[in-house]
């Protein structure tokens, strides 16, 4: 598994991930600038970390999803290979074209920072074969724009083909209600690609990946990438 | 040449920051109030006077400006 970490300004999150991809592949991750052009030959994964890429301006993900390396990773993506958005990188996914619909302003106005549970929708693909399905996990959240939009046409296609990845549950695994953070459709916390060699979702695995932290449920996402390629 | 572009919400797209304006102008006393929604203004000037090649530019622009999942766009020039 060789990874590549896409770093912005404002990108804050590059560390954790490298920190998770080496704990769970054994090897550094290749860290690249967003004015860079191509990918390290042979990238098996590039991964857009969470933060705060150009402040948040005009839109959450908007300018860093124009940035010059975009056109490696969207060529990467057609390629069938694997791309993962995390928080800031899920915004950059979906404003580049990569990933449909948008985050939006949390629906209750807060930035919310805390503890959230999963339900892991699916175990077949490339980033969750080392859940299972069904499985309630517990990670962390940290976003004001997290609430995940589309018009319904795309909702349903996402529905229909099996293209939610995880839904926001509470710690019993029933989704919705009061454990929806930010108000995101159908308790939407991340979504593929058609293809499902795209991930991107809101929460931070990465952050959950050692004991320390309170925590390692974030850890199979990325063994189970280690052993995807 | 000056030209703005505007960015409004879709209608139907939940608006919760146009929400929370509308309940602060209820609470100001501002009456007659139905609904308030929160949108964009870019002023963006052009060295030239050609409104026809500032409208072509302002179209590609828009395709950063504006989000058009959620959001609509206009283009308006002197």
């Amino acid at each position: 598994m060789k990874a590549a970490v896409v770093v912005f300004p404002g990108s804050n999150r590059e560390g954790d991930m490298a920190r998770a991809l080496k704990q769970a592949t054994g090897r550094e991750p290749t860290m690249l600038w967003h004015a860079d052009h191509e990918l390290p030959a042979d990238t098996d994964l590039v991964v857009l970390p969470g933060g705060f890429s150009y402040g948040d301006y005009l839109r959450c993900g908007a300018i860093a999803g124009r940035a010059a390396i975009m056109d490696a990773v969207r060529a990467h993506a057609a390629r069938g290979g694997l791309v993962l958005g995390v928080c800031n990188g899920f915004q950059i996914l979906c404003e580049s074209g990569l990933l449909p619909g948008v985050l939006m302003r949390n629906a209750n106005l807060r930035f919310v920072c805390r503890m959230q549970h999963l339900k892991v929708e699916r175990n077949d693909t490339a980033f969750t074969r080392h859940y299972a399905k069904g499985q309630t996990i517990e990670v962390c959240i940290a976003h004001g724009e997290g609430n995940y939009e589309a018009d319904d046409a795309t909702i349903e296609r996402l529905e229909g083909d099996g293209l939610v990845a995880f839904r926001y549950c509470d710690s019993a695994g029933n989704v919705g209600g009061d454990a929806n953070p930010n108000g995101s459709r159908n308790d939407i916390a991340g979504i593929y690609s058609d293809r499902r060699n795209v991930l991107g979702l809101m929460p931070h695995p990465e952050n959950l990946i050692d004991p320390l932290v309170g925590g390692i449920d974030g850890r199979a996402l990325f063994e189970s990438l280690a052993s995807a390629a | 040449m000056k030209a703005r572009v505007v960015v409004t919400l879709k209608s139907g797209i939940l608006d919760p920051q146009g929400k929370a304006i509308e309940g602060a102008l209820k609470s100001l006393g501002v009456e007659g109030v139905a609904s308030v929604r929160q949108g964009k203004v870019f002023d963006v000037e052009f060295a030239g006077a050609d409104a026809s090649a500032a409208k072509a530019q302002l179209q590609a622009a828009c395709e950063l400006l504006a989000n058009t999942v959620i959001e609509n766009y206009r283009i308006e020039l002197p």
